[in-house]
Order: structure tokens, then sequence, then C-alpha cells
């Protein structure tokens, strides 16, 4: 066994977004159009329960599906309870909890992935 | 009514104002530097928020010159203005000396030049081109790359020399934002499976449907707007484009391929408008624009009586903000002449 001195390597943390997979993304603008509209404003991830005690924030997801940085957000999105209150405050009308549901779906979908 | 006004400047502020007067029945006379008047409204080929061809706005002045009588001197710069006596003295670059009771300045501005933010590559990288290139091209039918192809990627930069002490403008444009929006949306009509993305720091739509057409922009067209100040830009071996920008809203750094970059170049004070001012000891703003005598209630009046401002010369503005003001400087003029007796 070799010893380890305490040094790994870092992974990088620059989104490429040429190579990220943005289907899932496309599929939940596709089915729900006012997911173009959000302006990462955070109303939703102000007023949500669940981010008021964990790190859930939608406003992160949204943005996180558009880049394709998918990993992050189906590692998360199941802790939203659908609760609706974020489409309540949203500004740009977004459909917030359509987004949820159509996203889980869509990670459901794809590879057969269970979520 | 002989008394004589003097305009500086032919785009739109000082074809506005000088119609206006002359048709009070002043005589007025107006010097173009250039060889034709409208100003930069000639390099502009649709206008935002309404896209209605700038053609029309053209037409518009046209008519109102031609209605008025209006004189109007082209090829003439005018570089000193000095008080002398009763009145004023303008003096051009061909040596002429000519007296008015009155002087209004419109000398507008100048587009940033984009090649002074080096890291962007103007005029090193062939496919990055400014706002101004990006018209022509629309008035002439397409978008071409340097190798005859139409972009399938177009990255657009805003505040490019505006928000940026590096460059001495900490001031925003105002108006870029704007027409970034209006042309991601007229690059997608052109190809509607291109994709287009807008890398900006603040999204300031100010202005009456500014908001309206970014929402189009989003829902209709499917632009992505990543908030970033765009860092560096590369390029590759076959003349495409490499941006790094930090997407803020994720705090991580991002890459991106394009094969067109758009800059969106911000409004200063015209050369030949700083010139003036220095040479006939007017003052200027921390933003170098002509400083008004008074924000409020005298933004039509210079730090000299009996010298007027009409437009861009004293800050960024839009047509409609262009017109108005001109407009504004009318009655000023007026009640000056008529208490100077």
């Amino acid at each position: 066994m070799m010893d380890k001195f305490g040094f790994s390597i870092s992974k990088g943390r620059q989104i490429n977004y040429e190579s990220n997979d943005r289907s899932i993304a496309e599929y939940i603008s596709e089915k729900e159009p006012t997911f173009r509209l959000c302006i990462e404003c955070g109303g939703c991830s102000a007023t949500c329960t669940t981010g008021n005690f964990t790190s859930f924030s939608l406003r992160e997801i949204n943005i996180l599906l558009k880049r394709g940085e998918n990993e992050q957000v189906k590692n998360n999105i199941r802790k939203c309870m659908l609760c609706g209150k974020c489409s309540l405050v949203c500004p740009r009308g977004v459909n917030t909890r359509n987004v949820v549901t159509l996203a889980i779906q869509a990670f459901h979908n794809s590879a057969g992935h269970a979520v | 009514m002989d008394k004589h006004v003097i305009i500086i400047g032919g785009g739109i502020a000082g074809l506005e104002a000088g119609s206006k007067l002359s048709g009070q029945g002043y005589k007025v006379s107006l010097y173009e530097k250039s060889n034709r008047t409208g100003g930069h409204l000639n390099d502009w080929y649709k206008l935002f928020p309404d896209r209605r061809n700038s053609s029309e706005v053209i037409e518009y002045f046209k008519k109102i010159v031609s209605d008025s009588g209006l004189k109007i001197f082209q090829d003439t710069s005018i570089e000193r203005i000095k008080e002398n006596g009763n009145g004023f003295s303008i003096y051009s670059d061909k040596g002429e000396e000519v007296e008015a009771d009155v002087i209004v300045i419109a000398t507008g501005f100048d587009l940033f030049k984009s090649s002074r933010k080096e890291e962007y590559g103007y005029g090193i990288y062939d496919n990055v081109i400014s706002s101004s290139d990006l018209e022509a091209m629309f008035r002439a039918g397409e978008v071409v790359r340097s190798d005859g192809k139409h972009p399938k990627r177009t990255g657009f930069v805003h505040c490019v020399g505006s928000r940026d002490e590096k460059v001495g403008n900490l001031y925003c444009s105002k108006l870029c934002c704007v027409t970034a929006v209006k042309q991601a949306i007229e690059v997608k009509e052109l190809d509607p499976d291109a994709k287009v993305y807008c890398f900006y720091m603040d999204m300031r739509m100010g202005g009456a449907y500014y908001e309206e057409l970014y929402r189009e922009a989003q829902e209709e067209w499917g632009i992505s707007f990543i908030r970033g100040k765009v860092s560096e830009v590369g390029e590759t071996i076959d003349n495409n484009l490499i941006v790094k920008v930090e997407d803020t809203l994720l705090g991580r750094p991002l890459k991106l391929e394009l094969d067109m970059l758009v800059l969106m170049a911000g409004m200063e004070m015209s050369e030949p408008g700083e010139k003036l001012a220095k040479a006939s000891f007017l003052k200027t703003g921390e933003n170098k624009f002509f400083a008004s005598a008074d924000h409020h209630f005298g933004s039509n009046l210079s730090s000299i009586k009996g010298v007027f401002l009409a437009g861009t010369c004293t800050m960024p503005m839009n047509i409609t903000e262009t017109i108005s003001h001109a407009r504004a400087v009318v009655p000023d003029v007026i009640d000056y002449l008529e208490k100077k007796g």
C-alpha cells in the first residue's frame, strides 16, 4: 500500500457548456415554455420551505439545468415538497412546480435513471 | 426676429432643434462636420423596441428640415466658440468666423472604439465584430463570418466601454442592453436554428417596452442570458472564439465556443465635442460629456449663458429622449433671446 500524503487532484470547476448534456432543460422548456422566462431573481428560493432548512434552491436548479449541470440537480430535486409557494411569488409567471415535476420525469426517462 | 442661432452638429438633436427654431422665425444655421446629416441614425438598420426601419425616422427629419428652411452647412467642423461683446463668434476648421446671438451644441456621441478592450480581440480576431458592424450586416440582409459562412453560435458581450473604469467610463450607456436583445432576436429571425447567448452584468431594460422585448427574447426566441462579464476571448485554429466568463449565478467559471462574437459598444462624449469644450472653456462632467448648468432644471443650459446643449452631447440617450431634449432647448433659447432684447 502506498502512503497517502494528503495530496489530491481537484476536479475542474469550469462549466464546459459545449460538452454538457442540456437535454433535460430542453425537455422541460418544450413541455413548460415558461421555464425560459426565469430571470434568476431568487424569489422562489426565498419563500421555499425546503430551502429554509436545507441547501435546496430552485433558482439554482433552474440555471444548473440550463447549463447542463444535471448531476447536482438529480441529487437535490427530490427535496421539493411540491407545495407551490414558489409559483405564487414568481414575477415572471414561471410554473415552477411543473418545472420540478418535469425535471423529475425527465431524469426518470433518461437512460433509466430512477431519481 | 433678425436674431441668428447657430447649431453645431447635424445629428437628430441638431436637426430637431434647428428646424423648430427656424420654424419660429429665427435665422438658423446648422454646421455639420461630415457630408451627411442624421448622424449615427444612418448606421442603424432597425430601431428598438418596435424594430421600425430607421429610414422612416430619417424621412421625418428630411421633411422637417425642408419644411423649416433651416440652412445647413456640411463638411464644416466648429472648433471654438468665443464670447464676443453682445453675442458669440464661432470658428470653423476652414478658418471662417461667423457671428451669432445664440449657440446650440448638438455634437452628439461617439461609439466606444471596441479595440480599446484588447482582451475581446476586436481588430485581432476575424469574427469579433461590433454592434454597429452587425447593423451593417443586417442592412445587407445576411450575417456572415470572415470565411463566408453563417454563424451558428453567436454571443453578445454587454457593457463594452461602459461601467468600466479601466477605460475611464464609470457610467452605464443604458441603450446597449436593449440593443443586444434586439440584435439577438434579429440573429434568430435570420436563422431560427442558431444559438444566441448574451453575456451581461445587469440587464438594464429601463425604457418603454424594453422589458417586453427581453421577455420576447426569452420566450419566443430561446435566447440564453448568462450573467457575467467576459474576461477574455481566445481564437481556435478555425477562427472560432473561446469565451471565458464566470456564470455568476452559479459562482463557477464557464467556457463556451462561438462562431461569432458581437461587442455592444457604449456611448462616449464625441471627440469633436471634447475639443470644442476645451477650446471654448465649456464645463464637462466626470463622464466627459458636456455638463449641464442644473441637472434637474437646466439640462439644456451649458456653463456659458447663451450657449445651449441638446441631445447626446450631455449623456447617453435614445432617439425618443434625444428628440425630446432637442425640443426642450427651443423655449430656453427663445426666453434667452427675448430677455436679451
